[in-house]
């Protein structure tokens, strides 16, 4: 895992500081000078996980580039949120487009800086589940076959939150959202195979793919910085609490991210030339009921009548993820 | 028009949206009231000296815990550390080691040659302090740094009281005692040993003091009637720990009893092991679970070797040291009855460790004093019903530790010091509601297990009075300070400041803190969810 050692200061890697902490051994986020890519006045929701994900990872690559970068953003919430015209929230080079060519665009973007020299400007591309796993999934694959210069990242939401929460192919089996609705024999979202973005990332054999929730700070920090040492198509997948759409309390925001990942339902790694390098290991493993018993999207599994079959159902992807990746 | 195509609009920044109009809770700061803050008899803020340890300041933490108690390295010794007891870490791992860090400061301290002086002018004033115990010297420190000038006057030969006089050498060797008393005493109190206060309203009138405060403990070993033959030898618990401070070392021959289940027996069993006997049996009526002596004392004396007999009365004392115990059985209530059952019990001297009696004859005539049970009823002020004339300690009704006699004497002090200005007492920072474990974010804590302090080796502790718990070194001290939750007081971890999806979270310089931006804050409540130590909290916007 790509992450530092840190003598114990009481919160040790933790929290993202501390007054006791070397300045170089603290968190992007704990600087007073950070960049703040994105800055207060965005009209996301209360407790929103995109606009804070959205902060760490563009903070902590404007850190890496000393400031030289540019973004493309697809349609999404992050979009809309940021920039009602002519208002704008962003305090770097960023671009909107179109909700499925994000990534050409940035391909763009990385081929006209390399025409005009400028070696030391890098490039982002981003997108919500909806725009980088369904509509911009083309665009995506043909930058990461072409091993274009660019980061994606994906703040994964689970679903079309911007339109009104329509299910994505990110959208996790049982979940409502107003195209699942939580009726029949089979409520919710159905048990298909998933769309595993971050596996179809590493299929294309790129330099590098990784994944991370706005639970953990520091490691979403350490893989923005690992994926701008290196050049090529890179791959980030963050998954962002949506407290509209998972209708969960928005001060639950972290924990509920924080818990995907510690029952094993949101494995988080790092793949490295198609091969995984690193995973964070579950600190404290929690049964996945903990985790949707949070969000009213599972509500219905718990009444009228407790659903143990879906339970177990779920409980057994997060036991099978804790499996295929050795997160224990 | 000079605007590139199809733009009508010059480009704006967010900013011009004040998202605060949102929120219908706002986050606010808080400093909560730790728990161990609360626990210590001393009235110590010991978070707050936690704090500095932290960084290694270490007379900064010591200065802190001196404005409370004037005994850090005795306290990091004996104190039954109630503080501990009630630690939030308790429940993530195991309880701060708050007391060893306690300690490594003082020993620092006696080290490094800290001192304390006075705060306050002169004020022209005489108390007379009596009794040279902890709570004597703890208010005379006070009074002395409130710039009062103090007598103390003791019946005994050298300060310190049970400190000295009562607890064994090897939980609290001497020259520790020493430094620190004479660390008050270089406040310029003046001490006046072996002078028994016999009348006290004569000797404040001799004296034209202005005020006094009465610490006079309580020494008479409370005996049972036990029939007994003439040459039995039978002697109290706190005699025979005094004579251990004298020339000679009390004889007690090779199977010892002790009679009674609390701390005081525990100490006087682990004497008597130390003095040579093979065999220290202690007697108790009761059971484990309702002795009153502390778990670890007892485990420290089951090591050395002492035996308890639980459930048992002693009836009879033989010529030849026989003794007659009956055993006993509880009742539904709990409480010991006799079974009738009869055994007998070798020995050659029995310790009587009943419990201890105030001496309070100096009190004698003297006007409006209401005593019960033996202790002196003091009020809120810790003043007796004579104006003028306070008390605390083992003498007045409270638990009877070194902790609550130092805490009393702080209390006296300012107390008196209001009466002899006659204002009120300076009113605290007003308590802050409890910092509890539910309201604290423990996932971002380190897994960090407590620092075992290290012990004398069993052989050494067989037979020599060194002291049995050894020190932290200053590597081990630093981490155990560190163990601190900082229950309820932001100890700046940048989590709200890093967490915060609006950005409306100001980073203050270092030493403070942070501070909310109400014009962005659109009330998520993430800042006060995701605080480790629980010092944000949300309160309803008013409407
Ligand atoms: C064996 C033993 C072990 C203990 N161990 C611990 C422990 O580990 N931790 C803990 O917290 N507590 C312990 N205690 C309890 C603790 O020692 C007492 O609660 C504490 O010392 C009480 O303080 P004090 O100032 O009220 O009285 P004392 O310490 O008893 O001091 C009273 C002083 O007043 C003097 N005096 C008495 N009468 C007069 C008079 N008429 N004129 C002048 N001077 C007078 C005495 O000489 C004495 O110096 C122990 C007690 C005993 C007996
Ligand atoms: C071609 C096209 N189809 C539909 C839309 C409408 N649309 C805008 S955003 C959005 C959903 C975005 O979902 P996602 O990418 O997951 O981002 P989120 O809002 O959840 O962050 C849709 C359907 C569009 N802008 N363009
Ligand atoms: S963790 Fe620190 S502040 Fe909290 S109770 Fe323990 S010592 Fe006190
Ligand atoms: S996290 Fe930010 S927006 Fe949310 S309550 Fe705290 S200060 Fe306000
Ligand atoms: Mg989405």
């Amino acid at each position: 895992m790509a992450s530092r050692p840190i003598k114990f200061y009481q919160v040790g890697s933790h929290a993202a500081g501390n007054r006791l902490l070397d300045p170089e051994l603290s968190s992007v986020q704990a600087d007073p000078n950070r960049s703040n890519s994105i800055t207060k006045g965005h009209r996301a929701c209360q407790g929103c996980g995109e606009a804070l994900g959205a902060r760490y990872a563009l903070d902590a690559a404007m850190r890496a580039t000393s400031g030289q970068l540019i973004a493309a953003n697809a349609t999404g919430c992050l979009e809309v949120f940021s920039t009602p015209y002519p208002e704008s929230s962003w305090q770097m080079p960023w671009l909107h487009s179109l909700f499925a060519n994000a990534p050409s665009v940035a391909t763009g973007i990385a081929a006209a800086l390399k025409v005009k020299g400028r070696s030391d400007v890098r490039v982002i591309g981003q997108g919500g589940d909806g725009g980088t796993v369904d509509i911009g999934m083309a665009c995506l694959s043909g930058m990461f076959e072409r091993n274009d210069d660019v980061l994606y990242i994906c703040y994964d939401n689970e679903a079309y939150m911007n339109t009104g929460v329509q299910r994505s192919g990110s959208t996790p089996p049982a979940a409502r959202t107003m195209t699942t609705q939580a009726v029949g024999a089979e409520p919710g979202n159905v048990f298909g195979q998933g769309k595993d973005m971050a596996r179809i990332a590493m299929a294309h054999d790129i330099p590098y793919v990784a994944t991370a929730t706005i639970a953990d700070l520091r490691d979403v920090e350490a893989k923005v910085e690992r994926a701008m040492e290196l050049h090529g198509a890179r791959y980030l997948h963050i998954l962002v609490t949506c407290p509209l759409g998972w209708s969960c309390a928005a001060a639950d925001s972290i924990k509920v991210a924080r818990l995907a990942k510690e029952t094993g339902l949101f494995p988080v790694f790092e793949a490295e030339l198609g091969h995984v390098s690193a995973v964070s290991k579950i600190r404290r493993r929690r049964p996945v009921e903990e985790y949707l018993k949070l969000q009213g999207r599972y509500s219905h599994l718990f009444k009228p009548n407790r659903r143990e079959d879906v339970l177990a159902h779920i409980q057994a992807i997060a036991d099978r993820n804790i499996e295929r990746y050795g997160l224990l | 028009m000079d605007k590139p195509f199809a733009i009508t609009l010059d480009v704006g920044s967010s900013l011009a949206n004040k998202t605060g109009a949102w929120r219908d809770e706002r986050p606010v700061y808080v400093d909560r009231l730790p728990p161990c803050n609360k626990g210590c008899p001393a009235g110590e803020n010991i978070q707050a000296w936690l704090y500095h340890a932290e960084e290694g300041r270490y007379e900064d933490a010591w200065r802190q815990i001196v404005q409370d108690n004037p005994f850090p390295a005795v306290m990091g010794r004996v104190c039954y550390h109630p503080c501990t007891t009630v630690c939030n870490r308790a429940e993530l791992d195991e309880a701060v080691g708050i007391n060893s860090v306690e300690r490594f400061l003082g020993d620092q301290a006696i080290e490094q040659g800290w001192t304390v002086q006075a705060d306050a002018e002169p004020s022209g004033k005489r108390v007379l302090v009596v009794g040279a115990g902890p709570s004597g010297l703890s208010a005379a420190y006070h009074l002395a740094r409130l710039g009062h000038e103090v007598v103390i006057r003791d019946a005994g030969p050298l300060p310190g009281g049970m400190m000295r006089f009562g607890i064994p050498a090897y939980r609290l060797p001497r020259d520790v005692l020493q430094a620190e008393i004479d660390r008050i005493l270089a406040l310029g109190v003046t001490l006046e040993c072996d002078h028994k206060v016999a009348d006290i309203q004569d000797e404040i009138d001799e004296g034209a003091f202005d005020a006094a405060f009465l610490a006079v403990g309580a020494h008479i070993g409370r005996r049972a009637y036990i029939p007994a033959g003439e040459a039995a030898h039978i002697l109290d618990a706190v005699s025979l720990l005094r004579s251990m401070e004298g020339e000679e070392r009390p004889l007690l021959g090779r199977r010892v009893v002790i009679y009674g289940g609390g701390n005081t027996a525990m100490d006087a069993a682990r004497t008597a092991k130390r003095l040579g006997a093979s065999d220290a049996i202690v007697v108790y009526r009761r059971t484990q679970e309702q002795m009153g002596a502390h778990e670890f004392e007892l485990q420290e004396a089951l090591e050395e070797g002492v035996v308890m007999k639980w459930l048992s009365t002693i009836k009879s004392a033989g010529e030849d040291g026989t003794l007659t115990l009956e055993r006993m059985e509880l009742d539904e209530t709990g409480f010991p009855q006799p079974t009738g059952e009869l055994e007998q019990l070798e020995s050659d001297s029995l310790v009587l460790a009943l419990g201890q009696e105030a001496d309070l004859s100096l009190l004698d005539g003297v006007p409006d004093l209401e005593v019960a049970d033996g202790v002196v009823k003091v009020d809120a002020s810790m003043m007796t019903g004579r104006p003028g004339i306070f008390a605390g300690g083992d003498m007045v009704p409270a638990e009877r530790s070194v902790t609550v006699g130092v805490g009393h004497g702080k209390k006296a002090a300012r107390n008196i010091d209001a009466w002899l200005r006659g204002s009120a007492v300076a009113a605290g920072p007003t308590k802050h509601e409890e910092a509890s474990f539910a309201g604290l974010n423990t996932w971002y804590f380190s897994d960090a297990p407590k620092t075992v302090a290290p012990r004398l080796e069993m052989v050494r502790r067989q037979s020599s009075f060194a002291e049995v718990q050894l020190g932290l070194d200053a590597e081990n001290a630093l981490f155990e300070a560190r163990r601190c939750l900082s229950c309820g007081n932001c100890f700046e971890c940048d989590n709200c400041y890093g967490l915060c999806p609006d950005n409306a979270v100001i980073k203050l310089d270092p030493g403070a803190r942070y501070e909310i931006d109400y014009d962005y804050c659109k009330g998520c409540g993430i800042c006060a969810e995701e605080c480790p130590c629980g010092a944000i909290e949300m309160v309803p916007e008013p409407s």
